[in-house]
């Protein structure tokens, strides 16, 4: 097995931690980890299928997983402050307590 | 001077709302102004532009792609700057009202509220894969953000809802960007057509992709998050992101479908995303039916509205692309009216149960009209923008012999007329009791103004279809070209 | 200066209403004066512009309107000879409904709203006279639909929101049967004007069975307004509605659209000779007499006055489909005469219905008992409706089912004189007995719910509906006359069978 395809295999395994972590956690804290994970594996694809052009390797895909670094953890700042503010208002952190949307009156 | 205006519209309005963040709060109404009204006036250029030459390519800081920033100027990226700005503007003459600068949640929203405008007009014109992805994130981030600007529980679950699908959704779309790469070393929109063969990976690739476009345009069965997000988001949010937001995902599908993938034998695919649509318009129609409050009627409205843009995929033909671009444009303006002329019946009756809103046209007859003039764009009667896109539909259907599409296309009318006339029912009901008056807080009127605009715009589409026809016609993908 | 005036007088014809009624929907419900004054001004001034646009017809020219809506498609406003008659009427009756509005509702809420929708129905009605292709005349016809509703459920009743629902469903569904067949016929032709004679005959050959189910198509589309059987359930539900709508529903704009896009279809689109040839005509013919048959049946089985005089409406619309269904030049002259001849005699029976309603609260016709002693000038005007549907000369009735009889039996229909035979007495039996009770039976000594009004206000309803009868009166009488109605269906017939 050579290195691309060990990263490969790496990604897919934390994509599915990703998955599962997402729909079977309540807390949002919890599904934001799995998603921050999923994103996570899909960087390590990106610079992994990228092969390396003439020996040296291939700057682009590193650049682009960077800026998406860069993405994911302002989303993920974004997505906490949110959290928070859930908590703050309704005294707790997950979805679980929406009966429907439009309950509110 | 044409790469100077295309910079200018998309960096005007975040350098001000980067100003709006640091400079003094008595700036705030000064800045509103100086973000958005020079707007209209800088897209002429552009306009000019792509009358004189067709399309015009911008690299950005003299760096091409696949590092530097790549925009694409053609008749269909025109068209939807337009959009972009008129509907953004008319909302804003609401936002001016329902977020005024003197009060607190306006330093939260107009910061918001122009980072999404930007983001949206350097979406539209983004060439490169990469690009779209980061413009994506901004439009997404940026919409959710003002979802939940005022605090209120259920809108900051949906925002939290959206929020999660969206990230999901940005994933698979990045995964399909990194997949494409590592095929062909390319991100250009325009250019990776040249180096791709339509392999199992790349299919696959190009599925992720468009999932994820699918997610964030919520496309029946995708749509879960929409309904709480527009029903629960403050009026003109509701308006912008029914409007505007969910289509420009439609919209990059579009290019990656007709120009990036234009000559793949595509056709079960096609007819697939066309199911999807049509699920989309019963479903949406039939779920508006039976909701008890306005804006989730409105909001379900659009999950139906949204499947006419699939019927482009199946169709695929330059009545079909002239179609769905009307529909986008006509949809757009009727969509934002009802969002817009909801908020201000919201505000006044401070609710929006239907049950509480009988008798409603006596004292808030504009919004009610405006109300009663956007749903006619929407159930596609004669005379409006909506009539005239559901024509060149039929028209579309009809040359290519599709008659399951043909049908559909004239009968889902009849649902939107269900689910409207039920709101307008209501409202010429008489009231049981007498509205209670203390409760009277009449939105100013020019609110109701930018509501009658957005609708009196959906109905002179129908009469004023031209321009934007024409337009279309000079952009088709070049698969399509008559 | 000419050719201004030829392009633009047919879209201001519409274009005068539709602002009117925008103007009172703008000025509130406060402002009553400003609202009698401009309805009123808006009534008088489209007959005026009928009469000019009439001018110039019989002058020799033809005053269209055309603009592209999707390129390669034109909504076309033109006035021709049958366009022209169709919105005489309109303008007439409308001037003559206005009147008798105003003082109808003198006292009711939401007035504002009633006026602004009822000056956009008359834009709609003139937009479908005037329509000069069947695409335009689609869009009036689906605004009409819209403009209506809210008229229908005007009174915001329970039972009004459901009579309203019904009738929604009945007129936006024949309007997707007609936009398919829209579509499906200009897919084949192209966009076509209405020209006289038809313009589809090319077609026959290659598109045979095509143009027939089009046809079937555009005419259930079009049947569902003009209330043929088993599309006009919605037209005795829409009862509930103020009388004015009701006279208006039933004279001039709802009905009268269906039936006048009929004669449209067969004589401009189609042309009798292809109706005829596809074998169309024989179909038409049947639903056309079978409904003339069942209306009359039903009406008679009727307590509820309103509900009687609504089934024989769709009893007497069928007369005008009758007459371009059996062929041949003299039914169509009595078809398209009854177009006019109807409108003007309903209008009178609604006028009185309404006045016998909102004045003694007479709702069933065993409360009409003595009317014709209390209200003498109303029953007249009632008794001249009556004679005329039943077809006695010299109202105008009779003219139109005399030209049908002898249509009938000159292209060899002997039956359709056995229908409009039957059809008579029936008329007799369910309008004599009626008439009886005004005039022969006691009063009673109280009326169910008598009001109290102002002179004025008696003199404008009961002046509305003695015009009415004058005008229904005139026209049989006057027959003759180079202006009637008669000699210009003559005229416009002269064209489809040269």
């Amino acid at each position: 097995m050579d290195n691309a395809a060990l990263y490969v295999l790496a990604a897919a395994v934390l994509f599915g931690v990703g998955v599962y972590g997402l729909i079977v956690s309540a807390h949002l804290m919890r599904k934001l980890f799995a998603i921050n994970i999923m994103g996570n594996a899909i960087f390590i694809l990106m610079v992994a299928v990228a092969g390396p052009i003439d020996g040296a390797p291939d700057p682009v895909p590193q650049a682009l997983v960077l800026t998406g670094i860069v993405i994911a953890v302002s989303a993920t700042a974004f997505a906490l402050a949110l959290m928070v503010r859930l908590y703050q208002e309704t005294g707790r952190a997950t979805l679980a307590d929406d009966n429907g949307p439009g309950n509110d009156d | 001077m044409t790469t100077e205006a295309l910079a200018l519209i998309v960096f005007v309005p975040l350098l001000v709302a980067a100003g709006m963040v640091v400079l003094p709060r008595s700036w705030l109404g000064l800045l509103i102004r100086i973000g958005l009204l020079p707007l209209p006036f800088l897209l002429l250029i552009p306009t000019m532009e792509v009358v004189d030459n067709g399309a015009y390519r911008v690299v950005l800081a003299g760096h091409d792609s696949p590092l530097g920033i790549v925009w694409l100027l053609d008749p269909l990226s025109l068209l939807m700057l337009w959009l972009n700005v008129g509907i953004t503007l008319l909302v804003s003459l609401h936002a001016s009202f329902s977020f005024p600068p003197s009060d607190q949640p306006a330093r939260r929203f107009w910061p918001l509220w122009l980072i999404l405008f930007a983001s949206m007009n350097a979406l539209v014109l983004s060439a490169d894969l990469f690009n779209i992805y980061v413009t994506l994130e901004l439009v997404t981030l940026a919409a959710i953000g003002l979802i939940a600007v005022e605090g209120k529980p259920a809108a900051l679950r949906a925002a939290m809802r959206y929020l999660l699908l969206a990230l999901m959704a940005s994933l698979l779309y990045l995964l399909g960007v990194g997949l494409i790469y590592g095929q062909t070393g390319v991100l250009d929109l325009y250019l990776i057509a040249e180096h791709l063969e339509p392999a199992w990976l790349t299919i696959t690739a190009l599925a992720l992709m468009i999932v994820g476009l699918l997610i964030k345009s919520a496309i029946f069965p995708l749509h879960a998050w929409l309904p709480a997000a527009h029903g629960n988001a403050p009026g003109p949010v509701s308006a912008i992101l029914s409007a505007m937001v969910v289509k420009v995902s439609v919209y990059i599908i579009w290019r990656l479908w007709f120009w990036t993938a234009g000559d793949w034998d595509l056709d079960s695919a096609a007819t697939l995303m066309g199911i999807l649509g049509g699920l989309a318009i019963v479903y949406g129609s039939v779920a508006a039916l039976v909701q008890q409050r306005l804006k989730m009627i409105i909001a379900y409205s659009t999950v139906a509205q949204l499947g006419y843009l699939m019927l482009l995929f199946p169709l695929a033909s330059t009545l079909a692309f002239q179609a769905a671009s009307y529909h986008l444009v006509s949809h757009g303006m009727a969509k934002a009216a009802m969002f817009l002329a909801a908020a201000n019946i919201l505000r006044s009756v401070g609710s929006d149960r239907l049950s509480r809103l009988a008798g409603i046209d006596q004292r808030l007859p504009l919004d009610v009209f405006a109300l009663a003039l956007a749903g006619v764009s929407i159930m596609g009667l004669p005379p409006s923008g909506g009539f005239l896109a559901k024509w060149l539909f039929l028209e579309a259907a009809r040359e290519q012999e599709a008659w399951g599409w043909l049908v559909l296309v004239a009968a889902s009318g009849l649902l939107a007329a269900a689910y409207l006339f039920r709101v307008l029912a209501v409202m010429c009901l008489h009231p049981r009791r007498r509205l209670r008056s203390d409760r009277r807080r009449r939105a100013p009127n020019l609110a109701s103004v930018a509501a009658i605009l957005l609708a009196v715009g959906a109905i002179v589409a129908g009469f004023a279809s031209a321009p934007v026809l024409d337009l279309v016609a000079a952009g088709l993908p070049p698969g399509l070209a008559p | 200066m000419m050719d201004l005036l030829l392009f633009w007088t047919p879209l201001l014809l519409v274009v005068v209403s539709a602002l009117t009624g925008i103007v009172i929907f703008i000025a509130g419900e406060r402002k009553a004066r400003l609202r009698i004054i401009l309805n009123l001004l808006a009534a008088v001034l489209k007959v005026l512009m009928v009469v000019l646009i009439g001018l110039l017809v019989l002058a020799g020219h033809t005053p269209e309107f055309r603009i592209s809506l999707v390129p390669g498609l034109d909504l076309v406003l033109r006035a021709d000879a049958l366009s022209l008659l169709f919105a005489t009427l309109s303008a007439v009756l409308w001037l003559v409904t206005t009147v008798y509005a105003i003082a109808y509702l003198e006292r009711s809420p939401n007035r504002a709203r009633f006026f602004g929708f009822f000056s956009l129905c008359v834009a709609a009605t003139m937009g479908i006279s005037l329509a000069g292709n069947l695409l335009t005349f689609f869009i009036f016809y689906e605004l009409l639909t819209l403009t209506t509703w809210p008229l229908v459920v005007h009174t915001g009743t329970a039972t009004a929101i459901r009579s309203g629902r019904t009738y929604l469903r009945y007129t936006l569904s024949g309007g997707v049967l007609f936009l398919i067949g829209l579509i499906w016929l200009y897919g084949i032709t192209g966009p076509q004007d209405f020209i006289a004679g038809g313009t589809l005959a090319e077609h026959d050959l290659d598109h045979r069975l095509s143009l027939q189910i089009i046809f079937v198509l555009l005419a259930v589309g079009m049947g569902v307004k003009a209330a043929i059987y088993p599309l006009h359930r919605w037209l005795p539900e829409a009862m509930v509605a103020p009388a004015p709508v009701s006279a208006l529903l039933h004279a001039v704009a709802v009905v009268k659209a269906g039936a006048f896009g009929l004669v449209r279809l067969v004589e401009d689109v189609y042309g009798p000779e292809l109706v005829a040839g596809l074998g169309m005509d024989l179909p038409l013919l049947l639903a056309a007499a079978f409904t003339i048959l069942y209306g009359s049946v039903q009406a008679l089985r009727q307590v509820d006055l309103k509900k009687r005089l609504a089934f024989s409406t769709v009893s007497q619309v069928s007369y005008i489909v009758l007459g371009i269904a059996v062929g041949g030049p003299l039914a169509t002259i009595g078809g398209i005469v009854h177009l006019v001849h109807q409108g003007l005699m309903k209008i009178i029976l609604f006028f009185c219905a309404g006045i016998f309603g909102n004045l003694l609260g007479i709702k069933y016709i065993h409360q009409l008992d003595g009317v014709g002693r209390r209200m003498p000038w109303a029953s007249a005007c009632f008794t001249v409706g009556a004679l005329g549907m039943i077809g006695l000369p010299p109202v105008a009735g009779f003219v139109s089912k005399w030209y049908l009889g002898a249509g009938a039996v000159a292209v060899g229909r002997e039956w359709v004189v056995a229908v409009l035979v039957t059809s008579t007495v029936l008329n007799a039996s369910y309008f004599l007995p009626v008439l009886k009770r005004i005039w022969l039976n006691p009063p009673p000594d109280q009326w169910p719910d008598e009001v109290q009004v102002s002179r004025i206000e008696i003199q404008a309803l009961v002046g509305s509906a003695m015009v009415a009868a004058l005008l229904a009166l005139g026209v049989g009488l006057l027959a003759g006359h180079p202006l009637s109605p008669l000699s210009w269906a003559t005229a416009i017939v002269t064209e489809y069978f040269p």
